[in-house]
């Protein structure tokens, strides 16, 4: 499988050459070869998969991992620990390549019409080549410094996205925010990646060195340290405050990076690491289940409160990554099978974010098009939109209904083993958990109300009818929306499980009823609270509660207390003496020295008169004293 | 034949008046003859000491022609350099040239 290079290398060629030739080519010529590139690498990825998974199983039933490339590219002080690069296939990897070829393959094509007439259009797809680059590395590395390699790679193409309108101050802010806080994330990913290298003398994922058995304490800590990294990459609270800002970015990139791909590179990393969290750090394993729970809560709160569409979506995003995160937190064991149901939760994760990546982007894409026909993000400037914008509406439509866990729609099924295994986990988790995805439906379609009924904008309307989005805007969305009818029906665990034998997804019918009958019954709340031109009862709540509907439409004021905390506490008390030290200092005994230097040399300038004749002088005076110490 | 003394004489008096007008003088070309004074003084005493002390040899004769030879292209130099500073300065008192100095 050595062509599965080229599905690294293409997007890079197209970064370079619609980087560097970008300005001579046309808007049309540079859009179609970043879309054909990527074409090919979807193709390339779509055979990959084929190729992997039919390959013979292993005597227990497991896929083979598989690496055509692993290449010595630095190596350190000791035969062990070397920094490697290539290509590792196993089922998730294999899964994530066809998820990201997917969708940036649709958000290639979609930005086509979204991005159309733009300033910098050839810049922007150069930045989404890069993006995929990257982000296919990640998914591919055969070594955790390859991963954090390509990691930071896709920070940054994330960070050059998000502030593609470099003249708005708003977009600059945000991309600034999302590096400054991944980048602190990434600081302990680091550190934990120097502590497994430490302790299992190399990078790469062989998960039974001699050294961590040894390793005691320390090997729970690294995992926790990478999986800070993974919180901050993939929005997990407390580190969450750069995502909904992102949103600043152009709504195509917010598909791709912030919906489908980047944001759940945190999971993915988890579930790399899988067997180790299993085997030497389970109890560390329920603070990611608990930090996943919280976050899913918190997001799904504010999200009912926005009247921004794309920050409604980047909330729900954040809560479903949680979803994913818990899923991968409650497992207790490794050993699939029908009685193993400790184990299903790694499964469920990765379906969810099959599925998850498919409607999110559709959502997203959707909003796209909504936002293009009435020039604007706010909820206040839609409504009534479903006569101007049919195709749109039916893909929304079954996106949300996807989100929100209706069958047979593709989020049903991942939603409910995710349920099932929280369940399995405690009650407590299952109820919670349960709750939240009724939450989900109710905000979704408060915003899919919104947008599509409820009172239409007239005046807006009238000095700018809105109209359905050219065919490269639509066609993608009904792509998508046909992979989230068929997604569900998949049979994944018998593509991908924890420990990559064979499973057979059953629903467990009690889990899967109550999550059907709360989310029919919150789509039902929806309906009765937003559905009309008028809204009493969604006033008359926020008037009741006015404190709760204004805490949480600021976010429960968690980016003023990150304000508080940097700028009145760190800035102030910490980083603004260390300045002080670093100028009065630091600065000034150099410039002393200098200052020193500087006064002696003119003191003793006169020495160098450049008169020859009084040197001369000197010298014969010397060599007269010589003289006449030598008689002597 | 004259004394050994008395060339040797001749020949520090040539170098003492050297060292005076080397250090006394204003003008570049009287340093530059002073200079000339001291080489000729020295190439005298070569000539004397090979003449008078060991008269198979000519080591000392040739190399008092060297040391000419030497002198006149360095003088040659001198007074090329000289030229360009009075074009340049329309001077060449010693005292006056500053121009390179800090």
């Amino acid at each position: 499988m050595e062509y599965t290079l080229f599905i690294l290398l293409l997007p890079f060629l197209s970064f370079l050459f619609l980087g560097i030739c970008g300005k001579w080519l046309s808007h049309k010529t540079a859009g179609i070869i970043g879309t054909c590139c990527l074409a090919v690498v979807a193709i390339l990825s779509y055979t990959a998969a084929i190729d992997y998974f039919s390959l013979p199983r292993l005597a227990d039933g497991s896929f083979r991992p598989v690496s055509p490339f692993d290449i010595n590219w630095l190596p350190f002080f000791n035969e062990g620990l070397q920094f490697k690069m290539g290509i590792l296939l196993d089922p998730i990897s294999v899964m994530m390549l066809i998820v990201i070829s997917t969708v940036s393959l649709m958000v290639h094509i979609y930005s086509f019409g979204y991005m159309h007439g733009e300033r910098g259009f050839q810049r922007y797809y150069a930045f989404l080549s890069l993006f995929s680059m990257s982000m296919l590395g990640l998914v591919v590395a055969t070594n955790i410094f390859q991963m954090y390699l390509f990691w930071e790679l896709v920070g940054v193409s994330s960070y050059l996205l998000i502030g593609f309108y470099y003249t708005s101050p708003a977009a600059i802010a945000a991309s600034k925010k999302a590096f400054i806080v991944t980048r602190f994330a990434d600081m302990f990913f680091l550190i934990g990646i120097l502590i497994y290298g430490y302790y299992c003398g190399s990078f790469g994922f062989n998960f039974n060195a001699e050294g961590f058995a040894a390793g005691g304490f320390m090997l729970p800590t690294a995992l926790v340290l990478m999986f800070i990294g993974g919180a901050g990459k993939s929005a997990m609270f407390p580190l969450h405050i750069w995502l909904p800002d992102a949103m600043e970015g152009p709504t195509p990139v917010s598909a791709l990076i912030h919906a489908a791909t980047m944001v759940v590179a945190g999971v993915f990393q988890v579930a790399r690491l899988f067997p180790l969290w299993i085997e030497y750090a389970p109890d560390a394993l329920s603070i990611v289940a608990w930090v996943g729970a919280f976050t899913a809560f918190y997001a799904a709160a504010v999200a009912c409160a926005q009247s921004d569409i794309k920050r409604v979506l980047a909330f729900s995003t954040i809560s479903q990554i949680a979803f994913m995160m818990v899923a991968l937190g409650v497992c207790t064991e490794i050993t699939t099978g029908h009685e193993h149901t400790g184990s299903l939760g790694y499964m469920a994760s990765m379906f969810h974010l099959f599925t998850h990546a498919m409607f999110k982007a559709l959502l997203f894409l959707g909003a796209g098009c909504i936002i293009h026909a009435v020039h604007s993000n706010e909820m206040s400037a839609m409504g009534g939109l479903r006569k101007y914008m049919p195709v749109t509406h039916i893909t929304f439509l079954i996106a949300c209904l996807a989100i929100s866990g209706i069958p047979p729609f593709s989020g049903f099924f991942s939603k409910d083993e995710i349920l099932t295994t929280c369940f399995a986990y405690s009650p407590f988790m299952g109820w919670i958990m349960t709750a939240i995805a009724g939450m989900t439906a109710f905000y979704m379609f408060r915003l899919y109300y919104g947008i599509f009924w409820g009172t239409e904008n007239k005046e807006l309307h009238a000095e700018h009818t809105p109209h359905e989005a050219p065919l490269s805007m639509t066609l993608p969305l009904v792509f998508l929306a046909l992979i989230t009818c068929v997604a569900g029906f998949i049979p994944f665990g018998h593509f991908v499980s924890a420990d990559t034998r064979a499973y057979d997804i059953h629903l467990d019918w009690g889990v899967a009823g109550t999550s059907i009958v709360i989310a029919v019954g919150a789509i039902a709340l929806a309906t009765y609270i937003y559905k009309g031109e008028r809204q009493p009862v969604a006033e008359a709540a926020a008037e009741k509660f006015a404190k709760l509907h204004r805490w949480a439409y600021k976010r429960f004021y968690m980016d003023e207390v990150y304000q508080y905390i940097t700028h009145r506490l760190i800035f102030a008390h910490i980083s603004k003496p260390i300045a002080w030290f670093d100028r009065h200092v630091i600065d000034g005994f150099f410039n002393f020295l200098a200052w020193g230097t500087n006064a002696l040399g003119f003191q003793i300038r006169g020495l160098q008169s450049g008169s020859v004749q009084k040197y001369a002088f000197v010298f014969l005076l010397g060599i007269l004293i010589l003289l006449f110490i030598l008689i002597l | 034949m004259i004394q050994i003394e008395y060339i040797l004489l001749i020949s520090a008096v040539m170098m003492f008046a050297g060292i005076f007008g080397f250090l006394t003088r204003r003008s570049t070309l009287a340093v530059l003859l002073s200079i000339e004074l001291m080489l000729n003084s020295a190439d005298i005493n070569f000539a004397v000491f090979n003449r008078m002390l060991y008269p198979d040899g000519h080591e000392g004769y040739f190399f008092a022609l060297f040391a000419i030879a030497i002198a006149a292209a360095e003088s040659a130099i001198a007074i090329a350099i000289m030229i360009n500073i009075y074009r340049m300065l329309k001077n060449i008192s010693v005292d006056k040239l500053q121009k390179m100095k800090w």
